[in-house]
């Protein structure tokens, strides 16, 4: 059972709390411009990362809210957890200088 | 290599069992090889094995970062099963159906297929709806499916619960009686045997770290743990580490990798004649020869590369098992485990070539690779052999994540594969 911190609710809880909601900071090309390579790129291809990966989930039996999270895939270990629309922490840094 | 007959059991029957050789040898890494497969699971080894057996390609190295046949093909479900519902799946799993028939014989070596059948419950009207849908186009593709009342699923599989109030109620079901299950590591087995018989090197314990490109982009060998190994030809046959090994060649797939969980009851006496599959609830149960209930859940909702999975997701699989088959609810479970699958946008394989040349890859396979496993490795053999794809092969291009033009089995198929 994963043990997830929801930013929002200040709270660590099990993962039957929430729902995944595929990679974080997949950004949408310009639709009047963009080739179908980019459409490829935004619609299918994703980082699948073995380590460090940068997520999208959902508190949907709390406050419904979606939020960002590093999760290392290989111990499945919540690095950090951050509200949407903040910008992936880096950690290598220490908290206090993020 | 000792060729299997009643003559030679018998033979070694009398004699103690110690006549009985090596069946397949483990190798050290030449320097250079005409093709390099990364991955000895099923579908590697049997691409060495149609390489050297149909195309005379026998300077070929299959390199395995655990050991042979341990990543998803020593962790499925074994279900062997073609009812799909798209032209170009139907005729690519129909294709590995054919040759599992003729399996065991092709390769002197007993891979247990069983065509017990395959019953795919319907619990909801959508489900009647889309069953019917797929027995109607399996049927115009000439792949055997038929559609059963209740009480004749009941029949075919008797400890079934079709009680009208059941939490599941089975408002009928979708029968492939050429369906079944097979043996899973004797099918790595055989295919290790028949390949290093025509000369194929299989190396264990040897993880592929990168995919080199030489200056005109073409392929040029592979990084291991033992050093460069040079290679005309590069086929990637990775499961769910494949998108990790091509990303070293500059290639970036539409895959996610997600744990697949299956468990294993205690061993039991037959009660179960058949493989029954519940999509709606992902509940999939069949009986192991060893008597043993063998158990399938849906993918784990989060990607992962910990072949392990969560615990919430197995309750969920028990708690449908027990409502669809209530003789079970005090059986106890032996093991679980989960494998790590490669899961495309369109649940459709990757199979064919790539933007490198030279390169070559097998994916996407997602929940449902074993039952692939003899067409998946003969089409590739062919790609590989040919630089061309096989028209069985030809529409599951990596393209078509550009084009659009999608093989849209995820809607379809509901979602078990």
């Amino acid at each position: 059972m994963l043990l997830i911190h929801c930013p929002y609710c200040g709270e660590t809880l099990p993962e039957l709390e929430f729902a995944y909601a595929g990679e974080a900071h997949v950004v949408r090309p310009d639709p009047s411009t963009a080739s179908d390579e980019q459409w490829r790129d935004f619609l299918f291809i994703r980082s699948n990362a073995k380590g460090p990966h940068a997520e999208r989930w959902r508190h949907i039996h709390g406050c419904g809210r979606f939020f960002n999270a590093v999760r290392d895939t290989v111990s499945d270990r919540f690095l950090a957890t951050y509200p949407a629309g903040t910008p992936r922490p880096d950690l290598s840094l220490s908290e206090d200088e993020r | 290599m000792t060729k299997f007959s009643a003559f030679s059991l018998l033979k070694n029957a009398v004699t103690g069992n110690r006549g009985w050789t090596e069946q397949w040898p483990d190798a050290e890494p030449k320097k250079e090889y005409d093709v390099v497969i990364v991955g000895a699971g099923g579908h590697g080894l049997g691409a060495a094995y149609y390489l050297a057996r149909e195309h005379g390609i026998t300077n070929v190295a299959v390199i395995e970062k655990g050991w042979l046949g341990g990543g998803n093909t020593g962790r499925n479900t074994t279900i062997i099963r073609s009812n799909y519902l798209y032209d170009e799946s139907a005729k690519l799993y129909d294709h590995a159906l054919d040759l599992w028939e003729g399996l065991s014989q092709e390769l002197n070596y007993n891979v247990m297929f069983s065509r017990r059948g395959v019953l795919m419950l319907a619990h909801n009207v959508h489900d009647v709806q889309s069953f019917q849908r797929h027995v109607h186009s399996n049927r115009l593709n000439g792949v055997d499916n038929t559609w059963l009342s209740p009480r004749e699923a009941k029949a075919f599989c008797p400890i079934l619960n079709i009680d009208e109030s059941a939490r599941y109620p089975v408002l009928g079901a979708a029968l492939q009686r050429r369906a079944g299950t097979a043996r899973h590591d004797a099918v790595a087995w055989g295919y290790a045997r028949g390949a290093t018989a025509r000369g194929v090197d299989i190396v264990q314990n040897c993880p592929v770290t990168a995919i080199r490109r030489g200056p005109d982009g073409a392929v040029e060998g592979v990084e291991t743990g033992r050093g460069f190994i040079r290679a005309k030809k590069v086929a990637v046959s990775a499961a769910g580490h494949t998108s990790v090994v091509m990303e070293s060649a500059g290639v970036r797939l539409p895959l996610e990798s997600y744990p697949l969980q299956a468990l294993v009851s205690e061993p039991v006496k037959p009660c179960m004649p058949c493989v029954v599959m519940s999509n709606a609830v992902h509940a999939y149960m069949s009986q192991s020869d060893k008597g043993e209930l063998v158990i399938g859940s849906g993918t784990d909702q989060y990607t992962s590369y910990s072949q392990r999975g969560g615990l919430p997701l197995i309750e969920h699989t028990l708690a449908a098992i027990c409502e669809i088959f209530p003789t079970v609810t005090r059986m106890r479970m032996l093991r679980k485990w989960a494998g790590i699958v490669d899961v495309t946008p369109d649940r459709s394989a990757i199979l064919g070539k790539t933007p490198v040349p030279g390169l070559y890859v097998n994916c996407g396979w997602g929940t449902g690779g074993f039952k692939a496993t003899p067409g998946a490795a003969h089409v590739l053999a062919w790609t590989v052999a040919r630089d061309e794809p096989h028209p069985i092969n030809a529409p599951f291009t990596l393209e078509r994540f550009t084009t659009g033009r999608l093989i849209d089995e995820a809607a379809a198929a509901a979602v078990a594969h």
